[in-house]
């Protein structure tokens, strides 16, 4: 049987959305640091304003360095095209304003990213969308939550900072028995690690600041479309499916199908919400990019090397990754994960929130600060900072005891990670 | 835009544009057809832009296809009828457009329509077009293989790198996309017609409207050379070789494609 012919994955993440700059030969690809376009004519400048002829007018809506990006990350990810966003939060707010209006309802996921659960909870229903929190390993709990207003699903690949492991497909499946589309936010997997879009998902959101980036110096977020869901349906998205006076009556989906909800994203999200990607942003997150196949390989390899030592040492009293044979979801991440499941997880230390607390203080090498997937290796306590917000009720919900220590495994040498880890973890029990 | 054809309801892009509005009653009534297991947005770079400028643009999803009801209909000759239905339904001559298939809709609609094709643009297509073999099987068995072989195949060596002429989109995950979320058994159907039609040749000398060829010099599915014994068999058509565009030009090479429809469709205004 003939293969397909396309470029392999880590061939994608190093060349797909660049060829070599027509003009000047460059390699790498070039930061068009400006915010406009000279037009052809006046012809011309009308048909872009009017979505008649495709390029750029304006870099909040496109721009060159971060289209590169926009592609390259939905080749990698099996979508029909991204949008790049200022952060992740963005590509959530943007993904959700492109569908949803006032007294739409979400179904989500309850353990999430404590800044999403924060957006869904308490920002969102201020201009009129509500969200129902599910425990994500039920996808029957998704279903018994969907109302006739429901109009989208939302789930974490891996949430955070348990990393349950989400089953796409049994969510997926539920989400469109009932008209809906489901979205997830894959950045602890990477598409390296996991493609949504092949197990049913139809929309994927990322911190591009995480491993896709790798390098903790750039902010960014990605809408990738996945090209599958049928928008005009039944009527339930009119953004998409209705005439659209923003754009002389344009119908989203006659017009462009399987590429409406990307191309309302950006005429519509970045024209008027303005959340934007810098191109200087977008370059240096392209240089994680290319690495990400190899970096990802080593994340996980280092993680595992964690997961044992944590595995075997006094101080700790848990473990939460599903590499590991005690984790709930081991054998579904076996499965939808045969690279392996990331490289965040959590543990908890024995003598609670003071233990931990001196744990953190002790480290040398891990950094201790709110993100993750730097190619450092980065601790935090989220009882206390990332997820501060969230009441001690949602706290317990999500699995988020005060003990709880979450961990992003770096790609320094695994015998310096382990070694800066048991001497902390020693500490921790010294009072 | 909904309407019906030999009572089934047929669904279209017309650019946002309504085609009976008076002041575009004597405009160019310009019909897209698009090719095996796609749909009317193959021509997206074309429909919104040709509505706003001076034609009443109408891209079709045929029978079973896109958003219009089915079954699809069963030969290459029943498709050109169709288009017969489809002129008496809008109301005039039609400047037909057609990709691959579509293409071939359009050789025999022009053929054997008499005066309802005013015109007649065919891009991406050859005097016959073979299918492989193991592309007609994965169709045959709704497998997305046979998606993501044709989204291989159908497109330049440039867009295996991208640089999609819209920024943000992937063009081979676009057409994945539509290939594979055609109904089951389309795909296949639509290449059956492909495979089956040998009436390109006998079409294209019998055409007397102006006709225009637009074809891409690195079409790998229906390569350029296959396409000489229609340009021979034409005489009179218009040909336009488009150096850096394989199989669907008018997505990989939106502009080029529209400026070689302006100088087809307002052949003194260009």
């Amino acid at each position: 049987m003939v293969e397909p012919d396309h470029h392999r994955f880590d061939t994608r993440a190093l060349h797909a959305g660049q060829r070599p700059d027509p003009v000047t030969g460059s390699r790498a690809v070039p930061i068009y640091q400006t915010t406009s376009y000279v037009f052809d004519s006046v012809d011309h400048a009308a048909g872009l304003f009017n979505l008649e002829v495709s390029g750029h007018l304006y870099s909040r809506i496109s721009n060159p360095t971060v289209a590169v990006l926009e592609e390259r990350i939905a080749s990698l990810e099996g979508g029909v095209g991204a949008v790049c966003t200022s952060s992740g939060q963005a590509a959530l707010h943007l993904a959700m304003a492109t569908i949803l209006s006032a007294g739409d309802h979400v179904v989500a996921s309850r353990n999430i990213y404590g800044g999403s659960h924060n957006m869904l909870n308490l920002t969102m229903p201020r201009f009129g969308i509500t969200t129902t929190f599910v425990d994500p390993r039920e996808p029957q709990a998704f279903a018994g939550a969907i109302r006739p207003e429901t109009r989208l699903v939302f789930a974490e690949t891996l949430g955070n900072p348990g990393i349950e492991v989400l089953d796409v497909a049994a969510v997926a499946g539920v989400a469109h028995a009932h008209g809906l589309p489901l979205a997830v936010d894959s950045t602890f997997a990477t598409p390296y690690l996991m493609r949504p879009i092949d197990h049913g998902a139809d929309i994927v959101i990322h911190s591009i600041t995480k491993f896709l980036g790798g390098h903790g110096v750039a902010i960014g977020g990605v809408v990738v479309d996945g090209g599958r869901f049928d928008w005009a349906a039944d009527g339930k998205f009119p953004t998409l499916s209705d005439p659209y006076d923003g754009y002389h009556g344009i119908t989203f989906t006659e017009e462009f199908g399987a590429a409406a909800l990307s191309m309302r994203a950006r005429a519509e999200g970045l024209r008027d919400f303005g959340g934007c990607m810098s191109p200087a942003n977008a370059f240096y997150l392209l240089q994680g990019v290319e690495t990400l196949p190899v970096r990802m390989a080593r994340h996980v390899d280092n993680t595992h090397r964690v997961v044992e030592m944590l595995d075997a040492h006094a101080a700790v009293s848990w473990i939460s990754h599903p590499s590991h044979p005690s984790h709930p979801d081991h054998e579904l991440a076996a499965r939808l994960y045969p690279k392996g499941a990331g490289a965040i997880l959590s543990f908890g230390v024995h003598g609670g929130r003071e233990a931990g607390r001196r744990f953190i203080e002790a480290v040398e090498l891990a950094s201790h600060l709110a993100n993750v997937g730097d190619a450092k290796t980065l601790v935090i306590h989220p009882g206390s900072t990332t997820h501060q917000q969230m009441s001690t009720e949602d706290l317990a919900a999500a699995g988020i005891g005060e003990e709880l220590i979450r961990l992003s495994v770096g790609l320094e040498d695994p015998d310096d990670i382990c070694a800066d880890l048991s001497r902390a973890l020693r500490a921790s029990q010294t009072a | 835009m909904r309407f019906e054809v030999a009572g089934r309801s047929v669904h279209a892009a017309t650019g946002a544009m309504a085609i009976d509005r008076p002041e575009v009653a004597d405009a160019p009534l310009v019909v897209l057809v698009h090719g095996a297991g796609m749909d009317r947005t193959v021509w997206s770079h074309q429909t919104r832009w040709l509505a706003h400028h001076g034609t009443r643009a109408v891209a079709v999803d045929l029978p079973g296809h896109g958003h219009s009801d089915g079954p699809p209909l069963g030969s290459i000759a029943e498709l050109a009828a169709w288009m017969g239905d489809l002129s008496d339904v809008l109301g005039g001559p039609l400047h037909v457009i057609g990709h691959s298939m579509g293409a071939f809709i359009g050789l025999e609609a022009a053929a054997t329509l008499g005066d309802r094709i005013a015109s007649l643009v065919v891009i991406g297509l050859g005097a016959a077009m073979p299918v492989h073999l193991d592309l007609q099987a994965a169709a045959d068995a709704d497998d997305p293989l046979a998606a993501d072989l044709m989204a291989g195949w159908m497109h330049g060596p440039d867009q295996k790198f991208g640089s999609n002429p819209t920024p943000g989109m992937s063009m081979t995950g676009t057409s994945r996309a539509v290939i594979e979320t055609s109904p089951p058994g389309v795909l296949a159907g639509d290449l059956a017609l492909c495979a089956g039609y040998d009436g390109a040749v006998v079409a294209a000398a019998a055409i007397t409207c102006p006709t225009t060829l637009v074809l891409g010099t690195l079409d790998r599915m229906t390569p350029r050379r296959g396409a000489q014994p229609l340009v021979e068999a034409l005489g009179h058509a218009t040909v336009v070789d488009l150096a850096t565009s394989g199989h669907a030009p008018m997505m990989e090479n939106p502009d080029a494609v529209r400026s070689a429809l302006l100088g087809h469709l307002f052949p003194v205004a260009s």
